[in-house]
């Protein structure tokens, strides 16, 4: 057990690093990568915008720029914002929290909600409760983010709601399917002959065979929560992680992005790397 | 079940219709604009009202229909076959496969495509044609979308590879491609359609979100996802529930998707 | 008689000495669309940190928003020498920083200097830059001070209006003010709260100290309908930048909405005239020919863009300044009208035809061509597909696409891969001498075709030899003149086709009491000392 998860911690590292690498090189070969926006300010002089490009020539090199940042991560230094002009390590240690617990919530609430309307369109199998459950997660995947989270800072409601509700179509849809393809297993048809109970026969007969499938959905759905909090945060104007990203994102402030991305991709190895070990655990039981 | 299933294809069918012969049922061109009035409520010449620019909102939905009922099931297809290749297909196969494909798919996960697609709209010529920016767009949701799918079919893949009947296939000398068209895949469906069934809408609002980086569908030619953007303002659908039209036909559309689509017998 | 007069008196002045308790204490509330990049009030280049400069900052010259004239401040007066490159202050006394910190000449020029550092590379700053050369600072007498160009600097009296005074002595470096207020707390991502400065050196008619207001907070808030919703509800008082489509909206629910009048930001288009720009040999000759670009701004229904998409709150543009602004504004210079079969004719000259619909060249290639703008601004969206309409009636397909800001500016800046763009101008200074950069030829927001070492066009030279000229003599009339013709050769020569100019629309609550909409910025809060809110009003939007 020690030696699997060592492992999977190493797997972590590497990962995390070769992701913020990979997220540089990304942000560095974009577009509109060596510009900033105070070109477009007529009252500065060309001196001062010259000094402008020469600033950014010095992020042109993604090998020297990573070793650098690599380097002041070792210290604890995440390097400097040009845009929002603060400390990485300040910015992300103010919005992190914030983040966490929206997406904490946002993933109770996504599964909660999800796995209700996904056990009974599955167990019951009546056409009414398939269409109701249907059509409310229809109605959750087509409605705009953005109107979500207007609707939801119009009601005065959380904004981590709002990212549940996002997950929830998700949950729904694959759990539903699963628990479907569950219910139909010969051993289920067995169980209830026998005359077992509908929820021992949910509990004991068709969760587990599904189990692994729905750890590993897990896994994904942290990092789907994660994607999502970016356009509720910015939308809703929460001043977490996600909106950091998004402003980020738009102005190209590259230390910015790759401390991000390593946050990113640190979040989602770890959530399914966990997902991973807890199904391995599960089937080494013994049945 | 089976008259709910019915009225759902027929719903469809008479939605794909009024898309494909939207020339006969459109009352104005997507384009035209009537400029004296301007968000103006339903009448008698407009029967969805007009939208910013006094363009016919009925029009616009049908013509619309076309552009996301066609391209968003296809570029979720290709999510989906990618998914089965990447994810399905590694995790049968198993050892290192697996293991580049769950590395794959959590880096897939964790990068910012949002470059990619901005160096993607920096390549494409600026005078592309509305009908291949919009081809592209969804093409590339389709490429980038398959990752969370991929994971959740390896673990299945996983799964299904150690059972008895898949082994009793190997054992009686079955090929590895036998194996997984015949056994693999099937097996999987539940996923693949439930992947599929997600994947419409979310790639119908996505084209519109890509509109920030100069992807999507360009001015003129509607789609819904532009027509659902009508509604991010404050109180705007209160003032004009018209604008509500293209969210209520893609929820129905979706809806029935859902109840279309086979979600039982896919033990082999 | 006499005691009924002396009656009426006491009761005069009773009344006033209530109104004037009744004027005091508050918390005016109000977004910024982005978190202030500074607060070193010399480094200011954004709008959220000039709001807080402004409403922190001392200045020694201030121009009335309303008047649009100078106004003395912390200088009770001062001179400009005829050769335009020297200004003296006197100053006013007995001022205080709001650390307790005494005000005097000392201070304006240890602010001078730091503003002049060329390593600071300050907005304000290089406005101040006519030449290469020492700003020499003098103290003259603790209340009089003397500061040098070494080259005229056109308006320089109004450029000082954006100059906030530092203290050359306090610990506490910028956070030192002699402005209204001073800044007493920053949440990230939430807030920025101001409090009453205890020291603010002005006094209203009846000697009680100013500003009304105990405090500003300044909320964070991007999403401009999250700001309209929170107006409604009563959680913000001032919009100073309303969007048109809310305009009607709040105007119909209450006296909140204010439309100032025609503003002097301009939209704009304009053609990709870069020798160097990765375009195919015919569109650089279509987009170089002024007939072409004439014909183009025919072709656009200013009319309707101002009706349609800014709902009436907009003016069709004649050029580069706006109506409002009195003084400069070319007023021989008419609205291009709306005139497609002009457009067809002038393109004719040029050996254009419609051949079934489709406009050709000479050469028989198709006109069409791509504008680009920034997304995220759904006006300009709007606008464009207007045009492109507009432009299908004379057989030209237009592209609309919109970029990211980043990648839009990449384009028109570095590697000038566009054919046409669609941005604003914002006028903040109502001197034309701050759009230098843009029609020097040699500048580089001289964006049609930037940095160019010899002018490519003769009236482009012209263009050179006028915004010198103008800037560099202190004679109003003569500037006048120079600037006027300015104008005009802009209106021949189309090298930018104004849109439009908006409307100063602003939304001010009703218990926001003194408050008067302006179409220069700031709109809503440019008197801000002498702002109160009316405590019932307050009282009954907070429950």
């Amino acid at each position: 057990m020690l030696h699997r998860v060592s492992k999977h911690v190493a797997r972590i590292l590497i990962m995390a690093l070769v992701g913020g690498l990979l997220g540089a090189t990304l942000v560095r070969f974009a577009p509109g990568f060596d510009v900033d926006e105070r070109e477009l300010d007529i009252r500065l002089s060309d001196q001062s915008k010259a000094a402008l490009r020469a600033e950014l020539e010095t992020q042109h090199s993604i090998p020297k720029f990573y070793a650098k940042y690599l380097g002041g991560l070792l210290t604890g230094d995440l390097g400097f914002s040009r845009t929002l002009n603060r400390p990485a390590v300040e910015l992300i240690r103010e919005r992190f929290p914030l983040t966490i617990r929206e997406i904490g919530i946002g993933l109770a609430v996504g599964w909660i909600v999800g796995l209700t309307l996904a056990v009974p369109a599955a167990s019951l199998k009546s056409w009414p409760v398939t269409l109701l459950t249907g059509a409310v997660t229809a109605a959750l995947l087509s409605i705009p983010a953005a109107v979500l989270a207007l609707m939801f800072v119009w009601l005065r409601w959380p904004a981590s709601v709002a990212i549940g509700l996002l997950l929830t179509p998700k949950i729904f849809a694959y759990s539903r399917n699963l628990l479907v393809h569950g219910y139909e297993l010969p051993h289920v048809l067995t169980a209830r002959s026998k005359g077992a109970g509908e929820w021992h026969v949910f509990f004991w007969h068709v969760l587990p065979p599904a189990a692994p499938q729905l750890l590993a959905l897990a896994g994904v759905t942290v990092s789907v929560a994660v994607g999502a909090a970016i356009p509720i945060e910015a939308l809703c104007d929460q001043p977490g992680i996600g909106q950091l990203a998004w402003q980020a994102a738009l102005a190209r402030d590259l230390v910015l992005l790759v401390n991000l991305t390593l946050i990113v991709t640190l979040i989602t190895v770890v959530a399914n790397s966990f997902s991973d070990l807890l199904g391995e655990s599960l089937k080494r039981r013994p049945a | 079940m089976k008259t709910a299933r019915s009225i759902s294809i027929a719903l469809l069918v008479v939605v794909c219709a009024a898309s494909l012969l939207a020339n006969v049922f459109a009352p104005a061109s997507y384009s035209a604009q009537f400029r004296d009035v301007p968000d103006s409520p339903p009448s008698k010449t407009h029967w969805l009202g007009t939208d910013a620019l006094g363009r016919d909102r009925f029009s616009r939905v049908l013509y619309g229909t076309r552009v996301s009922l066609l391209l968003a099931p296809a570029a979720a297809l290709i999510s989906t076959l990618l998914a089965v290749v990447i994810g399905g297909v590694a995790g049968f196969l198993g050892g290192p496969w697996e293991r580049i494909a769950l590395w794959t798919t959590d880096m897939f996960l964790s990068l910012p495509w949002i470059f990619l697609l901005i160096a993607v709209r920096a390549v494409l010529p600026l005078n592309v044609s509305p009908e291949i920016s919009i081809i592209i767009t969804f093409s590339l949701l389709g490429i980038l979308g398959w990752a969370p799918c991929a994971r959740v079919l390896c673990t299945s893949s996983r799964e299904l590879r150690d059972s008895d009947f898949v082994l009793q296939a190997r054992a009686s000398g079955l090929k590895t491609t036998r194996v997984l068209a015949m056994h693999i895949v099937p097996n999987l469906a539940p996923i693949l359609l439930a992947q599929f069934w997600i994947s419409i809408p979310v790639f119908i609002l996505a084209e519109a979100n890509l509109g920030v980086l100069g992807l999507g569908v360009a001015e003129p030619l509607p789609s819904w996802g532009s027509l659902l953007r009508e509604l991010q303002g404050y109180g705007t659908f209160v003032d004009q529930p018209c604008q509500l039209a293209a969210l209520v036909l893609l929820v129905i559309v979706v809806t029935c998707f859902q109840m279309v689509l086979p979600s039982k017998e896919f033990a082999s | 008689m006499r005691i009924v007069s002396n009656l009426r008196l006491a009761f005069i002045l009773a009344f006033l000495t209530v109104a004037a308790m009744a004027q005091s204490g508050g918390e005016l509330r109000f977004c910024i669309h982005a978190e202030p990049k500074t607060f070193n009030p010399l480094l200011v280049g954004d709008d959220p940190s000039e709001t807080v400069r402004y409403l922190t900052g001392g200045v020694l010259l201030r121009i009335n928003r309303v008047t649009q004239q100078i106004e003395p401040e912390l200088a009770k007066s001062w001179k400009v020498s005829p050769d335009g490159r020297k200004i003296t202050f006197k100053l006013r006394t007995g001022i205080y920083f709001s650390d307790g910190t005494p005000f005097s000449a000392a201070d304006v020029a240890y602010t001078m200097q730091q503003l002049m550092d060329p390593n600071l590379h300050s907005p304000t700053g290089d406005q101040f830059r006519s030449d290469a050369g020492k700003v020499e600072t003098t103290v003259l007498a603790p209340d009089r001070v003397a500061i040098m160009f070494p080259a005229p600097v056109a308006g320089l009296d109004r450029l000082f209006d954006q100059v906030a005074i530092m203290s050359a002595t306090s610990q506490k470096k910028e956070l030192a003010v002699l402005g209204p207020f001073y800044m007493a707390d920053y949440k990230p991502g939430v807030y920025v709260l101001l409090k009453r400065n205890p020291n603010y050196w002005r006094h209203d008619a009846f000697g009680k100290q100013l500003p009304y207001l105990d405090a500003v907070r300044l909320y964070i808030q991007q999403n401009r309908d999250l700001e309209v919703m929170r107006f409604v509800r009563g959680e913000v008082d001032l919009i100073n930048t309303l969007d048109a489509e809310y305009f009607e909206k709040l105007a119909s629910q209450s006296a909140a909405a204010h439309d100032a009048g025609v503003g002097f930001d301009t939209e704009q288009i304009w053609f990709n005239q870069v020798p160097s720009a990765p375009l195919p040999a015919y569109k650089k000759a279509w987009f170089t020919s002024t007939n072409f670009r004439r014909a183009i701004s025919q072709a656009i229904n200013r009319e309707d863009l101002a009706r349609v998409v800014f709902r009436g709150h907009a003016h069709p543009a004649v050029g580069a300044i706006s109506p409002a602004n009195a003084f400069w504004f070319n007023s021989k210079l008419k609205v291009q009208p709306y005139d497609p079969d002009g457009a067809l004719h002038a393109l004719a000259q040029d050996g254009f035809r419609l051949d079934n619909g489709v406009l050709r060249d000479k050469a028989g290639n198709k006109v069409e061509f791509s504008v680009i703008t920034n997304s995220g601004n759904k006006y300009r969206q709007l606008m464009a597909t207007m045009m492109q309409q507009d432009l299908a009636k004379i057989g030209v397909r237009l592209n609309v696409v919109t970029l990211d800001f980043p990648s839009l500016i990449e384009r028109i800046s570095h590697s000038f891969n566009y054919e046409s763009c669609l941005l604003g101008l914002v006028n903040d200074d109502l001197d034309p001498n701050a759009q230098m950069n843009v029609w020097l030829s040699s500048a580089s927001d001289h964006q049609w075709n930037p940095e160019q070492k010899t002018p490519a066009t003769a009236w482009e030279a012209e263009l050179d030899n006028l915004m010198r000229a103008q800037a560099s003599t202190t004679n109003p009339k003569k500037r006048k003149q120079y600037m006027d013709r300015v104008q005009e050769i802009v209106f021949e020569q189309n090298p930018f086709i104004y849109l439009v100019n908006k409307d100063g629309l602003s939304a001010i609550s009703p218990s926001v009491q003194n408050a008067s909409a302006s179409v220069l910025r700031p709109q809503t809060y440019w008197n801000i000392d002498e702002l109160w809110l009316q405590q019932a009003q307050v009282a009954k939007g907070r429950e």
